[in-house]
C-alpha cells in the first residue's frame, strides 16, 4: 500500500510555493480523491500532462479551462472510461486503478457526462436505475423502481417531466439532464462529476442545478464540476481548478482567485493576481 | 390508442389489420382458408418462420443479425435425424441435447468472432451460412441414402404430427388464458394501489375479453376434426414448443436484467458500458440465444419435413425470419422490437404462403406478395414513427 500523497500543492509555477494553503481544508485528513503525474494520450496527441490534483470530501471543485483543455478527457480518466498512459490515483489515501466504469462506480465515483449517456429508447426510470436495477425474487421491481424515481425527481424539484415512463428520446436537454443528475444522485455516491451540466440550460433550470449541486455537498458529497460559466463557478465552488492545454496549472480554494484571474488563468495558463492572493491568505 | 400510434409506438394494430384483410381475400377465393383444418396446418407452417425469427430479435434488438440461423437450424435438425435414426440409433434426448449445443455452438462462435476480431455480423454469420450450408450438405449426403434422410423415430416425427388430447388442449390453454389475464389484473391493481399510472377498467376488460376469445378460438380450431379418413383432433405439440419459446424469451426480455441490458445496448451500448454493464457478456448471450432458438426451429422443420434433405433452404428462410420480426415492428437498427413481433409476422408470412397455395398461386406470386407486405409494413411503421419524438 502506497502512502497518502502530500496534500494541496498549489501546482501553478507562478505560485512558486508549496504546502497547504487555504482555510478549507483540513491538511492531516486524506484527500478523498489524489491524482498525481496523470498523462493521457491518444495517439500524438498529449490530451493531459502530469496533472496532479486534490478534490476533498464535501466540497465543491470546479474545473474550469479553454475548450480543448483536456477537462474532459481528465474526468474520463477519473471514470474508468479509459485509463490514464501513466500516474496513479489515490481514493481516501489509498491507491487505485480505475480501469472500467464500474471500477469508478464501485469506489463510489458517479459521473454525468458532457453526452449524457442515456439510453433513447429507454424510459426515465430504466435510465435512473440502468445498471443497478431493483430487483424481487430475481425480477425486475418495476414498482419500486418508479417510486423511487419520482421521489426522487420531486426531492430535485424536477418538475417538468410529465410521466416517468416516457421515453428519454422524447425529452428536452434540460430534462435529460435532470435524468442524468438525478440518476448519479440516486447513487450514493461520494464524488459526483459533472461534465458541463448547465451548458444546455435555460436560466430557471441552471438555477436548480446549482442549488442540486449545493444540496450534494451539504450531504457530505464532494462535487467535481466542469464549467465554463464563471458566475456559476463562483456561486457554488469551494475550489478551484484550472486546465490550460492540457496541464493543470493551478488549484486551490477559491479565496485564493478572483473573476479576473481565473479568465487569466483560462486564456494564459498563468497570474500573478493568484499567487498574490494565494500569498495573503 | 390513437396516441400511442402517434407516439411512434403504434402497437401491431395496422399488421393485424392487415393480416385480417389477407385472411378475408384468401377466405373469399378460397371457401377452405378459414376451415379449422388448414388455420392448424397454417400455424403449423408458421412455427418454422416464428421459432426463426424469434431467433433473429435476439440479435435484431442489438442492431446485430444472424444470417447463418437458417441453416443452423438445418444442421441441428440434421444431427437429430441421423443420430436417432440410420446407424446410431440414440435416444431421442441426446440426439436433441447434441443438436441444440452444436446450434448454441455456432452462435457462441459468431459471437465470438463479431465480438472479440471486432467483424460486422453481417459478414460473419453471411460466412456462417455459407460454411454451414456446406457441412448440412456433407453430412446429409455422406449417409449414403441418396440427398434425404426420413425420420422413422416416434418422438421427432411427432413434434408437428402428434397431438394433445382435446382435454389437455382445453386445460392448456385454459391455464394460458387464465395466467396471462390474472397477472394483467394483478399488475394493474398493485401500480394502481401505490398510485401509480394505471390501465383504465374498460381497457382492461377488453384486454381480457380479447385473451378469452383468442383462447376459445384456438380451443375451437384445434379440436375439430381435421382428419379426413379418421378423425384428428387436439393441438399440434409444435404449437407448444412456439408458445414457450415465445413466453420465455418474452419474460426475459421484460422482466429479467439481462433484458433490460440487451434494449440499452441496443439503444446507446455506450452508455450501457458506463452503466457498469458486461456488454460484451450480454452480445454473446445473445448470439448464443439465437443459436439455440435456431435449434429449435430445425427440429420442428424437419419434423414437419418428416427429414431432412440436401435440398434445404436455409438462405431463404433466414431471409423470411428477419422479414417476419421486421412485419412485427422491429427495426434492424437496434434498441426496438419485441419477441411477439416474431409472431405477428411469421403468422402473416405463412398466411401468405398457405393462402397463395390453396388459390393455386406459384411461388413467384407468392414471393412477390411477401415482398409487398414487407415493404408496407415497414413503411406504415416509418410513417407512424416520422410523426413521433421519438428518435429511433
Ligand atoms: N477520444 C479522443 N481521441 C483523440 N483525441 C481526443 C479524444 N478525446 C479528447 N481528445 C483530445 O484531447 C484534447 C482535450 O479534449 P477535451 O478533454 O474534450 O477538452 P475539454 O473538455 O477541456 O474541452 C483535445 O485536443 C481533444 O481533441
Ligand atoms: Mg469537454
Amino acid at each position: 500500500m502506497e502512502t497518502t500523497p502530500e496534500n494541496d500543492n498549489l501546482t501553478s509555477s507562478a505560485v512558486g510555493q508549496s504546502g497547504p494553503v487555504g482555510s478549507g481544508v483540513d491538511s492531516s485528513a486524506p484527500m478523498l480523491l489524489s491524482l498525481r503525474d496523470i498523462t493521457k494520450s491518444f495517439g500524438a496527441v498529449q490530451a493531459l500532462q502530469h496533472v496532479d490534483l486534490d478534490i476533498p470530501a464535501g466540497q465543491v471543485t470546479a474545473l474550469i479551462g479553454d475548450n480543448g483543455a483536456g477537462k474532459s478527457t481528465l474526468i474520463k480518466t477519473v471514470s474508468g472510461i479509459w485509463a490514464p498512459t501513466s500516474g496513479s490515483m489515490y481514493w481516501q489515501g489509498q491507491e487505485v486503478h480505475v480501469h472500467t466504469p464500474r471500477d469508478a462506480t464501485h469506489l463510489g465515483i458517479a459521473t454525468v457526462y458532457q453526452d449524457l449517456a442515456l439510453c433513447d429508447n429507454l424510459d426515465i426510470v430504466q435510465n435512473m436505475y440502468l445498471g443497478r436495477e431493483d430487483t424481487k425474487v430475481g425480477l425486475l421491481d418495476e414498482i419500486s423502481m418508479e417510486l423511487a424515481t419520482t421521489k426522487t425527481l420531486k426531492d430535485l424539484s424536477v418538475s417538468t417531466v410529465k410521466s416517468v415512463r416516457q421515453l428519454v428520446g422524447s425529452l428536452s436537454g434540460g430534462q435529460r439532464q435532470a435524468v442524468a443528475v438525478a440518476r448519479a444522485v440516486m447513487r450514493e455516491s461520494k464524488l459526483v462529476i459533472l461534465d458541463e451540466p448547465t451548458a444546455a440550460l435555460g436560466v430557471s433550470q441552471t438555477a436548480q442545478v446549482l442549488d442540486l449541486i449545493k444540496t450534494l455537498s451539504s450531504h457530505g458529497i464532494a462535487v467535481l464540476v466542469i464549467s465554463h460559466n464563471l458566475n456559476d463557478v463562483f456561486s457554488v465552488a469551494d475550489r478551484i481548478a484550472v486546465m490550460y492545454l492540457g496541464t493543470l496549472v493551478s488549484h486551490g480554494p477559491i479565496a485564493n482567485y478572483d473573476r479576473n484571474s481565473a479568465v487569466e488563468m483560462i486564456t494564459t495558463g498563468k497570474s500573478d493576481r493568484v499567487a498574490a492572493l494565494a500569498a495573503s491568505n | 390508442m390513437l396516441k400511442r400510434f402517434r407516439r411512434g409506438d403504434s402497437g401491431m394494430i395496422p399488421i393485424v389489420i392487415g393480416l385480417i384483410v389477407l385472411a378475408a381475400y384468401f377466405q373469399i377465393r378460397s371457401s377452405v382458408f378459414l376451415s379449422t383444418g388448414n388455420l392448424t396446418n397454417l400455424m403449423v407452417q408458421a412455427t418454422i418462420f416464428v421459432l426463426l425469427g424469434i431467433a433473429e430479435v435476439w440479435l435484431l434488438l442489438l442492431g446485430e443479425i444472424d444470417l447463418s440461423a437458417g441453416f443452423n437450424a438445418g444442421l441441428a435438425g440434421a444431427i437429430a435425424v441421423i443420430l436417432v435414426d440410420q446407424q446410431f440409433h440414440w435416444s431421442w434426448y441426446f440426439a436433441v441435447g447434441l443438436a441444440l449445443i452444436a446450434s448454441t455452438g455456432f452462435g457462441a462462435l459468431w459471437g465470438f468472432l463479431v465480438i472479440g476480431l471486432r467483424l460486422p455480423s453481417f459478414i460473419v454469420t453471411l460466412a456462417g451460412q455459407l460454411g454451414l450450408e456446406g457441412l448440412v450438405l456433407w453430412i446429409v449426403d455422406s449417409q449414403g441414402t441418396g440427398g434425404s434422410i426420413s425420420i422413422h423415430e416416434p418422438v421427432l416425427y411427432n413434434i408437428v404430427y402428434g397431438d394433445f388430447t382435446p382435454l389437455f388442449t382445453i386445460i392448456f390453454i385454459v391455464v394460458t388464458v387464465l395466467g396471462l389475464s390474472f397477472s394483467l389484473v394483478r399488475t394493474n391493481a398493485s401500480r394502481a394501489s401505490r398510485n401509480l399510472e394505471s390501465v383504465p377498467m374498460l381497457l382492461m376488460l377488453l384486454r381480457i375479453a380479447g385473451l378469452v376469445i383468442g383462447g376459445g378460438l384456438l380451443i375451437w380450431i384445434f379440436n375439430s376434426n381435421r382428419g379426413k379418413f379418421t378423425p384428428i383432433h387436439g393441438m399440434p405439440f409444435a404449437i407448444l414448443i412456439v408458445g414457450v419459446v415465445l413466453g420465455a424469451c418474452t419474460f426475459i426480455m421484460n422482466k429479467t436484467k439481462p433484458g433490460r441490458y440487451l434494449y440499452a445496448i441496443g439503444g446507446n451500448a455506450e452508455a450501457a458500458r458506463r452503466a457498469g454493464i458486461a456488454v460484451n457478456r450480454y452480445r454473446l448471450m445473445a448470439f448464443m440465444m439465437t443459436g439455440l432458438i435456431s435449434g429449435i426451429a430445425g427440429l420442428v422443420y424437419v419434423s414437419n419435413l418428416n427429414g431432412i434433405s440436401d435440398s434445404i433452404n436455409g438462405g431463404t428462410l433466414v431471409l423470411y425470419a428477419v422479414a417476419a420480426a421486421v412485419i412485427g415492428g422491429t427495426s434492424l437498427f437496434g434498441g426496438r422490437g419485441k419477441m411477439v413481433h416474431a409472431l405477428i409476422g411469421g403468422v402473416v408470412i405463412a398466411t401468405i404462403y398457405n393462402g397463395m397455395a390453396l388459390i393455386q398461386l406459384g411461388a413467384p406470386q407468392q414471393y412477390i406478395a411477401t415482398a409487398l407486405v414487407l415493404l408496407g409494413a415497414v413503411t406504415i411503421d416509418s410513417l407512424a414513427r416520422r410523426g413521433s419524438t421519438i428518435v429511433k
